[in-house]
């Protein structure tokens, strides 16, 4: 069962990864969002 | 470098007790978060779950599904940023926007090509007996992603937006250099990693289709997950370059606000007199 571990640790891996990027770019944003008037942000 | 008013910065960062302002999400966003959310559902029921065993490697094929998607993103993510930079630096306008999605592009794939290096020692292990070889293929990498880490380094040092963009739109620009070298260094040495099993000279792929589906439902995975985290962090770091520019307004404000009361009070700005010159002056 070595190969479970392995397999599914590089899949823990990968979504871990991406899910801290994702949760940093949100936080980021949430935080620099309520000091910069909307009409500032070229999406709204 | 774009100067605004930087007393709307301090108006807005008081008064946000009553409504929330826009974050970096948008409809657009939104839609393409749920549908990356999806498919991640669908590949790990795929990689995991539907699709076969390998006939030689076993279960351990599984991580191909991991491997080929993020390292697909790199090559993706490092050929965006070398776009980029190169749109910021021929066009007269010198847009900052083209910077920010060169930087965002290249923080995805060196996130992505680190992913792809440890998944490869942890196949490697598995298959080969080890987790890292000095292999043509597998060095190539590294040195590939020392080199965008290199790039994010650059990103950051001292100087202006202009500055910074300049610097990393060059660095940018060379780096990409190196994508060809890792992609066809499996043929140029002799290499313990297989050469293509799909993007090969003759198109001659040889896999089982419910694996080729499985594969294909990572690559789109990942792309969509590639599209919705640049468009976020690009508009992140349109913030903090406002950000950057109302502290300098700031502190630009600040200065003159204290040179006009050192004019109205007749000193010269900048300069304090001390008691005993002002007594001196007067004999």
């Amino acid at each position: 069962m070595e190969d479970a571990g392995f397999i599914l640790g590089g899949y823990a891996l990968t979504f871990g990864v991406i899910a801290l990027m994702a949760w940093n770019v949100l936080r980021r944003g949430r935080r620099l969002a309520d000091q910069i008037p909307d009409d500032e942000k070229y999406w709204t | 470098m774009t100067t605004t008013d930087p007393s709307r910065t301090s108006e807005s960062a008081t008064s946000g007790g009553t409504a929330r302002r826009a974050g970096t999400g948008t409809t657009g966003t939104r839609i393409l978060g749920i549908a990356t959310i999806v498919v991640m559902g669908w590949l790990v029921a795929f990689g995991l779950g539907f699709s076969p065993q390998d006939r030689d490697q076993g279960e351990s094929v599984r991580l191909l599904y991991m491997h080929v998607p993020t390292i697909w993103i790199a090559y993706l993510a490092f050929i965006v940023t070398a776009i980029a930079s190169a749109v910021y630096l021929l066009t007269k306008k010198h847009s900052l926007g083209w910077d920010r999605l060169a930087g965002a592009s290249a923080e995805v794939g060196t996130a992505f090509v680190g992913v792809t290096l440890v998944i490869g020692a942890l196949w490697g292990r598995l298959t080969w007996g080890v987790f890292w070889q000095w292999d043509a293929r597998l060095t190539t990498t590294a040195l590939l992603f020392i080199t965008y880490v290199g790039y994010l380094a650059v990103r950051r040092l001292e100087g202006s937006h202009e500055q910074r963009a300049r610097r990393s739109a060059v660095i940018g620009l060379l780096a990409v250099l190196l994508l060809p070298l890792v992609h066809f260094s499996v043929e140029l040495w002799r290499s313990l990693h297989q050469t293509a099993s799909i993007n090969n000279p003759g198109s001659d792929v040889k896999m089982d289709g419910l694996m080729l589906f499985s594969l294909f439902v990572g690559v789109v995975a990942f792309t969509l997950f590639y599209l919705w985290i640049v468009m976020h962090r690009t508009r992140v770091m349109a913030m903090e370059d406002l950000m950057d520019d109302h502290g300098l307004d700031a502190a630009l404000a600040a200065r003159h606000a204290e040179a006009t009361d050192s004019h109205a009070r007749g000193q010269t700005p900048g300069v304090t007199l001390a008691p005993s010159d002002i007594t001196e002056g007067t004999d």
